[in-house]
């Protein structure tokens, strides 16, 4: 029976210190790696006669941009189909060179989802057949997911246009100062047309 | 024009003359290499009626036979996984609803196991059965579309037509227990907003009586039809190994002779307290898919069958309860908010997103009509979600269309897009 106990012996085992960080909130066991054996761990769980990680769930990317030299993550989330065991393994790289190797040798599937953590994040897969983006426009120079790029903030007020509910009729609170309340003076014309 | 060689109706010699000759500068310019090139390039999408969603593919055609096809997505990409950082929890349920769009309430209902097992919330066991109705009503809808689509793509219009009107009342059902029908925003955190009602048993029970007998009319007009088994057998074949590397899941990977199903390997909403089985097929192509999506329609009338007869052991006030008691996440109703203090706090906190999460990563995955659904959600103990990433199994069946059309004809280019069930919404986010 392969518990996450003994998967953790078995990678600490083969790959000693590189990998790190076991985790087991939630029932799953989540590993780091450095990112240069990312293939290596992944041919390991993949081709070992007792773990048999052979379907990729899922790849995504990560950003965190406090954690210096480590900035981008990439997740795997594996699955032994046969013992139903699903684990979690990451790989971080440095923001300004993040290169690492694909896995579509291994999984046909992380083709597309490499390609769209390429879209979002700009993580460089070494040796993917087609990295160029899927979802975002070719023209696109940035990696929009990354936290560097925050979404609108609610309650800005320089976007004045009457066509999409910001402005208009005054009354409804967030249009008239920074603060998103109505000047006092304006008090009065609550639900009237601002000219 | 007295040569020979014209008369003889030598075409290609003419035209090669006419290139040394300098003559098409003249007249007709043509492409540099397109003389040479023996293969048509077609464009299939992104608006077309055959690929029932906007999608393109860009197909190299040897006569009527495919040599190699390249995808193009995104051209719905609403950019979910991003919106998501900036949303609370309950805001991030219609984002959801726009995902595979045939079955919503899968969705929701996948999205708020995610935040339940994220937030540790437990759900009383009726309102695990009534979700089971709710997402196994949604699983029949979605695989009924898909089924049907499949004979409109060979030819059969009828069987669409025919069973469009039990979609129909599958959508009245959802009206009554939500208020909408395409994209239903049901349920809340820890149950529903609020409890079925009559009608809405009235009409599931309808839908129970009646749809048997359509079902196997469908299934009459398709299963053992020539024309649908020519069409569809041997199209778009792919073996179990290909799929799982592939990542298939789903409906298209059981077709492929794989038992795999979320519900039964890591239970969600009390399923395992059901019998029902997950038919496999064997050679994954079209027609296996579609007997594997029509079996799963019986199972799935026979799961709301059991959840009814289940429904029917809750008594007095437990026949009433419709969501776990977590005021944090569960907003009140509107009467206590207009005259308790506290309901006017939790329901202010949570509209206004002001409900801290733990810290936390959480995988959670629901078995959607289309395949493996799942949530990745980073929680940094904000109100917002850290990271969100949809697990959406379209896009990932959607890269190996490549291999399955491959020296196929067009015609099956066609048959095997819509048989694989690409839900546009799904791929693009």
């Amino acid at each position: 029976m392969l518990n996450n106990d003994y998967i953790k012996q078995k990678l600490t085992e083969k790959f000693g210190e590189q990998v790190s960080s076991f985790d087991e909130s939630y029932g799953m066991l989540s590993f780091e790696a450095q990112k240069e054996i990312n293939l290596k761990v992944l041919t390991f769980l993949y081709d070992d006669a007792e773990l048999k990680f052979r379907f990729m769930t899922d790849l995504c990317g990560v950003h965190f941009p406090d954690n210096k030299g480590k900035e981008l993550g990439v997740v795997y989330h594996l699955h032994n189909l046969e013992e139903n065991v699903r684990i979690r393994f990451k790989v971080f790289a440095d923001v300004s060179k993040p290169d690492i190797y694909t896995a579509t040798g291994l999984f046909s599937t992380a083709n597309w989802q490499e390609r769209e953590t390429y879209d979002f994040y700009g993580i460089n897969f070494i040796g993917h057949p087609n990295l160029k983006r899927i979802l975002n426009v070719d023209e696109m120079d940035y990696f929009p997911l990354r936290k560097e790029f925050p979404l609108e903030d609610q309650s800005r007020v320089d976007k004045d246009d009457e066509m999409f509910g910001r402005g208009g009729t005054i009354g409804f609170g967030t249009e008239k100062t920074d603060h998103g309340t109505i000047i006092e003076s304006d008090k009065h014309n609550v639900g009237e047309e601002i000219v | 024009m007295t040569h020979p060689e014209f008369n003889s109706g030598n075409e290609v010699w003419l035209i090669k003359n006419i290139i040394k000759t300098g003559m098409s500068e003249q007249h007709i310019k043509l492409p540099e290499g397109s003389i040479e090139k023996t293969t048509t390039t077609l464009n299939l999408g992104p608006t077309h009626p055959a690929t029932h969603g906007v999608m393109q593919n860009i197909l190299e055609l040897d006569g009527e036979r495919i040599v190699s096809t390249e995808q193009t997505i995104g051209y719905i990409h609403r950019a979910f996984e991003k919106i998501a950082e900036r949303r609370p929890l309950y805001q991030i349920t219609p984002l959801t609803d726009r995902l595979n769009y045939c079955s919503s309430p899968i969705n929701n209902m996948g999205w708020h196991l995610t935040c339940e097992k994220l937030l540790g919330v437990k759900t009383p066991k009726r309102v695990d059965y009534l979700r089971v109705i709710i997402m196994e009503l949604a699983r029949i809808s979605d695989h009924l579309i898909c089924n049907s689509i499949v004979g409109v793509d060979s030819g059969a219009y009828t069987g669409f037509l025919y069973v469009m009107q039990y979609r129909e009342l599958i959508y009245e059902i959802y009206e009554e227990i939500c208020g909408s029908r395409l994209t239903t925003n049901i349920g809340r955190i820890g149950g529903f907003e609020r409890n079925f009602n009559d009608i809405a048993f009235q009409k599931i029970q309808k839908f129970l009586d009646e749809y048997p007998d359509v079902q196997r009319e469908f299934e009459n007009l398709f299963t053992r039809n020539r024309i649908f088994m020519e069409r569809t057998i041997g199209a778009g074949p792919i073996s179990a190994e290909r799929a799982l590397n592939y990542g298939f899941t789903g409906p298209n990977l059981r077709a492929a002779g794989v038992d795999y199903d979320v519900r039964v390997h890591s239970p969600y909403s009390s399923y395992e307290d059901f019998e029902f089985i997950v038919p496999v097929g064997s050679t994954g192509d079209c027609y296996d898919r579609f007997l594997v999506r029509n079996e799963e329609m019986w199972q799935s009338m026979s799961l709301i069958k059991q959840a009814m007869q289940k429904l029917e052991q809750f008594k007095g006030t437990e026949a009433e309860v419709y969501h776990a008691d977590v005021p944090e996440y569960y907003l009140p109703e509107k009467k206590d908010v207009y005259t308790k203090m506290e309901a006017l706090i939790w329901h202010f906190k949570i509209i206004m997103g002001e409900i801290d999460m733990p810290k936390g990563e959480v995988y959670n995955s629901v078995e959607g009509a289309n395949g493996e659904l799942g949530f990745y959600f980073i929680s940094d103990g904000g109100r917002t979600p850290y990271r969100l990433h949809f697990r959406r199994p379209c896009f990932i069946y959607y890269q190996a269309f490549e291999e399955l059309t491959k020296g196929a004809m067009l015609s099956d280019a066609v048959i095997v897009m819509s048989s694989l069930n690409l839900i546009a919404g799904e791929m693009d986010a």
